[in-house]
């Protein structure tokens, strides 16, 4: 219940605003002074190479340095949609975006810029564990050497300071030089935020990063995205809603591509503004 | 009353469900066994008959440093190691990069149309043309055509076009069979189209793309008809001039424009020789190409052993 006691330090700070759906009050984000808005998506839309139209016509903040949740049922689009911050679909061919993902404080919408300067930005941390078949120690530099970074002092400076703040650096500073296949399942999903977190993005997108983990290494997951929030805007899809519930400050509930109900996480979950919320977090749907 | 799932389980016999199971697993190692033991039979038995046949050259060693001659006993296969040597470097210098690139950028870069399928599929059916047919294109290009002669460079450059579909089709398979995570990992770092080949795919694929190359390369070096389509000779008594000179610029083409002969080519000509101890000296060249073979298949396997640990 490490959500809840979260959410009770901040009605004490007195910053808890009443309970209004995002999606209708979008505004209403950006006048709260203690939370900046690091995206606004507005009305974004997505199709699919095959013409499938997977995102409708979805609206909602990202605040600045604290950890949002996508949760619904399956095939609702909550990994389309966070797979749209970072332009992966643009990998496959056909797709189509409309409307606006808007980083700050540039202003600059997403969608107009080149996905790999995106990409650069905006950091992934996939469902699977996917190291790359290197050294420990050359995972963590990879975003850097993409980048262009050859100073040694440099390099292990961040590998010490990102497998650090993965919570990673204890397990593995006698072995960085070994394989990072050659780690548990939990460590080199660590080893993946590491990664993402060494070449310090704007946005860290956590695709279901807990679902190929036994409850452990989820548990030592979810850890680190609550120890990140404060440090990092971080977007996560997951399935579990309790898993939501435990480590976001903000949660959205997508059903079949659109935005049904946008949040704080307490107040979502406690006093849904939706039938077809409550329906799904309560179990009797999806 | 039974349910309906007992009903079900009690029509099932799990015993002779079992013995049965167990029984097709016997038949079908044994089946597997059998087969097995047949392949490695006829090849081991092959392979001892040449051998014991070829003993009396195989073990003399001015065999392999001595030029063919009319004496079945003085005929060695000096020019014709050194020729397949010279041959396979030119082949291997062309094939294998060009083959290489034409599956990347076949996989990676080329855009999913009409013309990349038309390609594809051509492509494949190459690798099943004749060999022979690639010697009379071969004979009637650049032998007639341009007139290049038959020369070591000519056979080069029709053993590279006998084995690039093999290269370009390896290339792809195990360009495909990275991970699309892996893929997904690198650009999401970031990473562009060619930091992702080059740091990431390339690299993963590698074991897959240099057996591609090597299984290309010792299809070639048996290669016997479209040699001899483009003219090689089976009687040669010289060396092409050395690559490498004492003299300045120390380093020299013109073997590329040298008759040359190759091993399967020498092993032809004796065996339709009338003498009979000439086919102890055929015998003893095959043992020799075959040990050729096997050392590249063997490079192969060594590579994907380093590259899995």
């Amino acid at each position: 219940m490490n959500g809840m006691s979260k959410f009770q330090t901040t009605v004490q700070d007195g910053s808890e605003k009443p309970v209004r759906k995002a999606s209708e009050h979008l505004d209403h984000w950006y006048l709260e002074p203690d939370s900046p808005t690091r995206a606004k998506v507005s009305n974004l839309k997505f199709w699919y190479g095959d013409g499938t139209q997977a995102i409708d016509d979805v609206s909602m903040p990202l605040i600045d340095k604290k950890v949002t949740a996508l949760i619904g049922p399956s095939g609702c689009g909550k990994s389309t949609f966070l797979r749209c911050f970072n332009r992966m679909h643009d990998l496959y061919p056909g797709v189509r975006y409309s409307g606006e993902i808007n980083l700050f404080p540039e202003d600059e919408n997403l969608i107009n810029l080149d996905p790999n300067i995106v990409r650069m930005r905006v950091g992934m941390v996939f469902q699977k564990p996917n190291p790359f078949p290197k050294s420990i120690y050359e995972n963590v530099v990879a975003g850097l050497r993409i980048r262009g970074i050859t100073k040694r002092s440099l390099l292990d400076e961040i590998v010490e300071d990102s497998l650090s703040k993965a919570a990673l650096w204890d397990e593995v500073k006698d072995r960085l030089h070994q394989p990072a296949l050659s780690m548990s399942g939990g460590q080199q999903q660590r080893l993946c935020i590491a990664r993402a977190l060494a070449v310090e993005p704007e946005i860290l997108l956590l695709d279901e990063p807990t679902s190929a983990l036994d409850p452990i290494a989820t548990a030592k997951v979810e850890d680190l995205i609550n120890k990140l929030a404060g440090d990092v805007t971080v977007l996560i899809v997951t399935h579990n809603m309790q898993q939501a519930a435990r480590i976001s400050d903000y949660t959205a509930y997508m059903y079949l591509g659109k935005l049904i109900e946008y949040n704080k996480t307490n107040d979502l979950f406690t006093a849904p503004k939706c039938q077809r919320t409550e329906d799904y977090i309560t179990g009797r749907f999806g | 009353m039974k349910t309906l799932s007992e009903n079900i389980k009690s029509g099932i016999d799990y015993a002779s469900l079992s013995r049965k199971n167990r029984s097709r697993d016997i038949i079908f190692a044994s089946l597997g066994i059998i087969v097995l033991f047949i392949a490695i039979t006829t090849l081991v038995a092959l392979f001892l008959d040449l051998a014991v046949r070829g003993a009396p050259r195989l073990t003399d060693p001015d065999f392999y440093t001595s030029f063919p001659s009319r004496r079945p006993l003085d005929a060695g296969i000096l020019s014709a190691w050194v020729g397949t040597i010279m041959v396979m470097l030119v082949t291997a210098v062309i094939a294998v990069p060009l083959g290489i690139a034409a599956g990347l950028y076949l996989e990676e870069y080329a855009s999913k149309n009409w013309l990349t399928d038309v390609i594809e599929v051509n492509v494949s059916n190459l690798a099943g043309v004749p060999s022979i047919v690639y010697g009379l294109l071969a004979l009637g290009l650049f032998v007639q055509t341009f007139g290049m002669g038959e020369t070591v460079l000519v056979a080069g450059l029709v053993l590279s076009l006998l084995i690039l579909p093999i290269i370009i089709v390896s290339t792809r398979e195990s360009i495909r069979s990275i991970p699309s995570e892996l893929r997904e990992a690198a650009y999401g770092l970031g990473a562009n189209q060619w930091q992702t080949m080059a740091m990431y795919i390339i690299p993963a694929a590698k074991p897959g793309i240099i057996t591609g190359a090597i299984v290309g390369l010792s299809r070639a070096i048996g290669e016997t008809a479209p040699i001899i389509t483009i003219g090689a000779l089976s009687f040669i008594a010289f060396l092409p001039q050395s690559p490498v000179s004492g003299d300045f610029p120390f380093i020299s083409f013109e073997w590329l424009n040298s008759g040359f002969t190759v091993m399967p080519i020498q092993m032809y000509g004796w065996v339709s020789r009338p003498q009979a101890d000439f086919q102890i000296t055929a015998a003893a060249a095959g043992v020799v190409l075959i040990v050729m073979t096997l050392m590249m298949n063997a490079l192969a396997i060594y590579i994907r052993y380093r590259a899995r640990k």
